[in-house]
């Protein structure tokens, strides 16, 4: 389905960097928008702040700019208020798992329905390449110039075990997959957390010899690992490699939704 | 040594110089240069301190308070979103009278979303009990942060401090700024001497209940502090003179005022081109000069009202708006020259990084001299 219609074609070009991932995580995510055949009306996007939060800004839709961390509540808000609403957030690592922590895990434990695109590229990107709660144990950034020393975030296993309905994990790579996730998740009633591994070649590709997107595309189609895959070794007790990304649909079920209409 | 440098670079100087014991940020723009160098010296082994990569404002404000409460030297930045995460535990620190120095790369807040500058997010937290130093340029900033330790830090004082200086006009411009030595910097700032800490032997408590039998003394303790806060400042102002060459024993800076009969008052950098503005005006045979509000916590009423005895009039530039009331600076200036019948002009200009140019000076002192009432300066009449 085309959905250049949905593109507020007289904002661009965007302000995200050559290479960035979030076009494609943004086409992805209308892609699968359109597929329902929900009108522009009866969809609303919210974002907090940081480079995925920019991507409302080019959908031609109502939309929600908020504060750091904070869209969840805010769309917590517009949900339970007008539920007819199709309510999609995107997000970022920074965003999501740092400042808005607290929200993340609390929106998954009372399961609203929401649909969460989290854009995970490792880094803060837009204030130019911190060290975030997902930089992985010696990754370099502008907070961390030797390397990171802290254990990051799993989002994707944190969003499962705080209860959220649908979880899923892809990269750019893979969009025919991430566009089904994102369908998916739209389709689950409850909150859907589809986490897309993101290349970021200026933030965290400067500081890690990344600055070439194919590098990047290559280590997101050789380092990815499937869910059922990953879970048959760690059940054989064979060991995960620790530079996999574990991609798929970590789970889809049907705990007590709040924000449902009927 | 004099050195060309960022401003947010000469500001993380001042920090390292100072010798924090530990440093908490969030990132933020235009704060990010500060705490990005700060990170580098202390992984480079050139700052013997903790940095602490926090979640949110509030973390890194809270990690810094705890800290502090412990006996340490502290030191943290924001801006913006940032300082108003922070509202909450700003207000703690100063009530727990914790010496806390905080940069501020002064910001717009949102909503609409504005990276650019303006003074709205210190003035927003102008009753927290924080000291509010404005540095008009790099040298300043780097400056501030030695005196701003000092004062915080005295025993009459204990209250924390902000040091504001305009975000990217500043932050992220470069200057000549005189560096000072390690040696000369401790002679200036010795280490920490924490009035009261946390120590298991001798337990005491931060921060617990007062109930309205003693609510407020505490807050009058506060006010206390800070007029004392006056008199400290002058005379680390005026060692800082002694020991470095540049003297900040004045809380205000006084430019061409004394045959003046227009006054304009500003914070931050914009007094630079204002100043050029008046030496242009100057030539032409207008008499104008400037007050600079180098301190506008503790509000330095008599300096004020002393610097500005002899003009007719008073025009005001307050990059900040009390929506429903007027400029934060407007209002103190009132209160400071009531009954001397010194004519006012609030111009509220510069919000969310419009420019302000000399020529706006120019018009500004017209308008004042004009006997126009307070304004939104400069609006764009056909997108209203």
């Amino acid at each position: 389905m085309n959905f250049l219609e949905w593109y507020r074609v007289d904002r661009l070009p965007s302000i995200f960097c050559a290479g960035c991932g979030i076009g494609t995580v943004i086409n992805c995510t209308l892609s699968a928008v359109t597929s329902m055949g929900w009108r522009r009306n009866d969809v609303v996007f919210l974002s907090g702040i940081g480079c995925s939060s920019r991507a409302p800004g080019y959908i031609r839709t109502d939309s929600l700019h908020t504060t750091h961390g904070r869209a969840l509540a805010f769309a917590t808000g517009v949900k339970l208020a007008e539920p007819r609403l199709n309510v999609i957030l995107f997000t970022g690592d920074g965003d999501l798992a740092a400042i808005g922590g607290n929200h993340f895990i609390h929106a998954c434990r009372r399961n609203i329905d929401l649909t969460v695109v989290c854009v995970n590229n490792y880094i803060y990107g837009m204030t130019g390449g911190q060290g975030s709660p997902t930089t992985p144990v010696g990754a370099r950034s502008s907070t961390t110039p030797y390397g990171s020393t802290e254990t990051p975030f799993d989002l994707s296993e944190l969003a499962m075990a705080a209860g959220a309905n649908y979880v899923s994990r892809w990269t750019p790579y893979h969009t025919k997959e991430l566009t089904a996730a994102v369908k998916a998740g739209l389709e689950t009633p409850g909150l859907s957390f589809i986490e897309v591994m993101t290349q970021c070649p200026t933030g965290y590709g400067r500081a890690n010899r990344l600055r070439d997107v194919k590098e990047f595309m290559e280590i997101f189609r050789m380092r990815s690992m499937l869910k059922q895959k990953a879970d048959r070794l760690l059940k054989e007790g064979k060991p995960v490699p620790p530079d996999a990304i574990v991609i798929g649909e970590f789970v889809r079920r049907s705990r007590p939704v709040m924000g449902r209409r009927g | 040594m004099t050195q060309i440098m960022e401003g947010s670079h000469a500001v993380a100087e001042a920090v390292r110089l100072s010798k924090p014991g530990v440093i908490s940020a969030y990132p933020i723009t235009p704060q990010t240069h500060i705490v990005e160098r700060l990170a580098e010296m202390v992984a480079d082994g050139l700052l013997e301190a903790d940095y602490i990569t926090v979640e949110s404002e509030f973390s890194a404000l809270s990690a810094c308070l705890g800290a502090s409460a412990t006996g340490v030297r502290v030191y943290s930045a924001t801006t913006s979103q940032g300082l108003a995460l922070m509202f909450e535990v700003c207000f703690n620190a100063a009530g727990m009278r914790l010496p806390l120095v905080m940069t501020i790369a002064n910001r717009a807040l949102s909503a609409p979303l504005s990276i650019w500058n303006d003074h709205q997010d210190s003035i927003s937290l102008r009753d927290s009990g924080w000291l509010q130093l404005y540095a008009q340029d790099c040298q300043e900033a780097h400056d501030l942060h030695y005196i701003a330790y000092r004062v915080a830090e005295d025993h009459s004082v204990l209250l924390p401090a902000m040091v504001c200086f305009d975000g990217f006009v500043l932050t992220h411009t470069y200057e000549p700024v005189d560096i000072p030595g390690q040696e000369e910097v401790d002679a200036f700032l010795p280490a920490f001497s924490p009035y009261q800490r946390l120590d298991a032997r001798d337990p005491i408590s931060f921060g617990m209940y007062a109930t309205p039998d003693y609510y407020m003394e505490f807050r009058y303790e506060m006010e206390r502090a800070m007029q004392r806060a006056k008199g400290v400042l002058k005379e680390c102002g005026k060692e800082f003179g002694e020991r470095f060459g540049r003297d900040y024993s004045d809380l205000v800076e006084s430019y061409r005022l004394e045959d003046a009969d227009t006054a304009l008052v500003a914070m931050g950098s914009l007094c630079g081109t204002v100043k050029d503005a008046i030496d242009e005006m100057r030539g032409e045979g207008k008499k104008v000069g400037l007050l600079n509000l180098r301190v506008f916590r503790p509000f330095p009423f008599e300096d004020v009202k002393k610097a500005l005895s002899g003009v007719s009039r008073v025009a005001i530039l307050d990059k900040n708006v009390s929506i429903g009331s007027k400029g934060a600076v407007g209002l103190e200036m009132r209160d400071t020259l009531y009954g001397t019948g010194i004519e006012i002009l609030d111009c509220i200009a510069g919000l969310g990084g419009r420019d302000i140019r000399k020529r706006d000076v120019r018009r500004i002192v017209g308008l004042a001299e004009a006997g126009g009432g307070d304004i939104f300066y400069g609006l764009r009449e056909e997108v209203l």
